[in-house]
């Protein structure tokens, strides 16, 4: 008797705690995130990660369902980015992905996706790459051939750079695929890559490539690297006596570039996604807003891309009209300008987005504006 | 490459060698006395940064206090890794002692970011060590020069507690049979609690310069100083002192000289590092300066 007493508790205890979870759970619509918050890159990912709660706090609904968001820290490494997404997918059972934040990630958690039919859209990974033959990966920034060119542009003609020397992070698609790009447009405009180093992720001493790039004399130098190994290259330059301009790229847009570069990172240029005093949309003043409140601190391109994508995704669902995966891909990759935080953006067939970019530099120790390149 | 370029490389390579080193040097000696790998080693260099970091942020300590105290904690805490993680497996075999340390290294990387966070944080450099050299047109920083004299420094003073101290000789009876040094009223643990202390605290020290030459400090930024300090540890012959310091600036100028040389080969430095390690293994185990501690 006593035995089936506490059965049928048990019983009922189970019951009135899985009803109503279960409601709960066809309520909501599910969103994985992905990013890096410790290791290498940590700053993309605890920004993106700000901004994607930013965007959530302004827009916590859609179709009528609460957004539940999921994070899941890929530690900065591509078979951690992997297991994330499969675990995302198999065990949080998310209805669209956001991440990675950095190209050579994306490109390794974006398969699992693609092969689940579960729509991903990325920040910020902007290896050409990353979106090629995959029908649900999708992003919400600019491509690097794109920018590469850019950068060749505004070097040779603007800053009148005949002579560029690169050092390039080989352990990264991104700044591999970069490098390459710069120097392509820069020779095609006639200027010369006189010198080329590499370096790998996590390197601390940048001295030898450095001085082998001094004794080369280029008129510029080309760092497509991450902010830490600016940073830090740019203190060893510094140190050196190699006082030639750095242009860098989006992946510099980090606090940590100035406060581990110090006066060495000043004049530092690049081109980034986003710039505070460029933002114009009423959406982008709406979540500089709610971000500065919520955080403290200043509103960034890594934030800001972070919280484009959640919106993005979140304006595909509503024009789609369901949480499928096939639905979502098809309103995803149908986007027509979307008033985003940083600027207008249109996504097409392939996935990638077609938006401006900003050039950017370090003045007194902070990213300043200087110009927009239209795409 | 003319000769200005020469010798800056050289002075590029020596100044990380000399890094190299230091870290090498606790390494090896915990070798040396314990046969035991320390894998740790590099995380509780890591550690020392940040207790360093930290006297200065929070607490507004002058540096020369901060890295003092610092160094004097990140002893305590080698004593108290040897006491909660590798007391206990003593008589183990000693690949559970191996496995125990890598366990350690884990549990400091992921402590590190739990209670850290996962970014950068930037080193302070004091006004000291932030002047630039010039001589006929090669540059370095001032901490070039500070580093391999501290280096020596320490080593010295390593030498001379092993040597010419009654705990050193101990220590040199426990390398040499552990049992036996017990039955002659040694207090065996009590000494191996002294190694730990001083192979932290030369960790702690060589993190410190570290991150004054590389002023930015993360939670795995212990790993890869860590793995190379290994290779010049190995290099040097693990448990030679003295073997490690040479060890750490072979090792420094050839990974510099190989970028120097061939820039376009730069990808393939830390190829050369493990190559060498690889090498030594297969052809001479036992290092370049022979085996453990001299008797």
């Amino acid at each position: 008797m006593k035995r089936i007493l506490m059965s049928l508790l048990a019983l009922s205890l189970i019951f009135t705690f899985a009803i109503p979870s279960a409601a709960v759970a066809e309520e909501s619509f599910k969103v994985g995130a992905y990013l890096p918050m410790t290791g290498p890159v940590a700053a993309y990912g605890q920004m993106e990660w700000a901004g994607v709660q930013a965007a959530n706090k302004i827009q916590p609904t859609v179709l009528g369902k609460n957004v539940e968001l999921f994070l899941v820290d890929t530690k900065s490494d591509k078979i951690e980015a992997a297991n994330a997404v499969d675990r995302l997918i198999k065990k949080n059972k998310v209805h669209a992905i956001i991440g990675e934040a950095i190209s050579g990630n994306t490109l390794a958690g974006g398969p699992i996706a693609d092969k689940a039919q579960i729509p991903m859209v990325s920040p910020t990974a902007t290896n050409p790459l990353v979106t090629q033959d995959k029908k649900y990966v999708f992003r919400v920034c600019f491509i690097d051939p794109f920018q590469g060119e850019a950068a060749a542009s505004y070097a040779y003609d603007t800053m009148g750079a005949k002579k560029a020397a690169i050092l390039v992070d080989i352990a990264q698609d991104y700044c591999v695929g970069l490098a390459n790009f710069f120097a392509k447009s820069f020779i095609k405009k006639g200027g010369e890559i006189v010198a080329t180093a590499y370096c790998q992720t996590m390197d601390q001493d940048f001295t030898a490539q450095l001085s082998a790039i001094m004794a080369a004399k280029p008129d510029v130098i080309y760092m497509p690297n991450y902010y830490t190994e600016v940073a830090l290259s740019c203190r060893q330059a510094a140190e050196l006596g190699l006082n030639v301009p750095v242009f860098s790229a989006d992946g510099a847009q980090a606090e940590e570039l100035i406060s581990i570069g110090g006066k060495a990172v000043e004049g530092v240029i690049f081109i980034g996604h986003f710039a505070k005093e460029a933002a114009a949309s009423e959406l982008a003043k709406t979540y500089i807003e709610t971000y500065e409140k919520e955080t403290g601190k200043e509103a960034s391109a890594f934030d800001a891309l972070g919280a484009d994508a959640y919106f993005i995704l979140l304006d595909a669902v509503e024009r789609a009209k369901s949480v499928e995966g096939p639905k979502i891909r098809a309103a995803l990759a149908s986007t027509k300008n979307f008033p985003a935080v940083s600027g207008n953006i249109n996504i097409g067939e392939d996935g990638n987005a077609i938006k401006d970019a900003v050039l950017l530099h370090v003045k007194d120790g902070k990213f300043r504006y200087l110009a927009t390149f239209k795409q | 490459m003319d000769l200005a370029q020469f010798s800056q490389q050289l002075i590029n390579g020596i100044s990380l060698g000399s890094l190299y080193g230091i870290i090498a040097i606790g390494y090896t000696m915990v070798y040396g006395i314990l046969r035991l790998i320390n894998f740790a080693h590099g995380d509780v260099m890591m550690m020392g940064c940040f207790f360093a970091y930290y006297g200065i942020l929070m607490f507004s300590l002058p540096w020369q206090f901060s890295f003092i105290i610092a160094i004097a904690l990140t002893a305590i805490l080698g004593i108290i890794i040897d006491r909660g993680a590798y007391r206990p497996v003593r008589k183990a075999p000693r690949i559970s002692a191996l496995i125990t340390a890598i366990g350690v290294s884990f549990l400091l990387e992921n402590a590190g970011i739990v209670v850290f966070g996962g970014r950068q944080k930037a080193f302070f450099r004091p006004e000291m060590f932030d002047s630039i050299i010039t001589f006929h047109g090669i540059r370095f920083l001032n901490l070039a020069i500070y580093v391999p004299i501290i280096t020596l420094t320490l080593l010295g003073i390593i030498l001379l507690i092993i040597y010419r101290t009654k705990v050193g000789r101990a220590m040199r009876c426990i390398s040499h049979d552990m049992e036996t040094t017990r039955l002659m009223g040694v207090d065996v643990n009590r000494v191996i609690a002294i190694t730990f202390a001083m192979g932290s605290a030369a960790a702690a020290a060589g993190g410190i310069l570290w991150a004054l030459k590389y002023p930015q400090i993360n939670p795995l930024m212990g790993i890869i100083p860590g793995l190379k300090a290994f290779v010049a540890a190995v290099l040097g012959g693990i448990g030679n002192v003295g073997g490690a310091m040479i060890g750490g600036l072979i090792l420094g100028l050839a990974e510099i000289m190989l970028v120097a040389i061939r820039p376009d080969l730069s990808g393939y430095r830390d190829a050369i590092a493990f190559g060498i390690l690889i090498i030594i293994l297969l052809f001479r185990p036992t290092g370049l300066f022979g085996e453990k501690l001299p008797e």
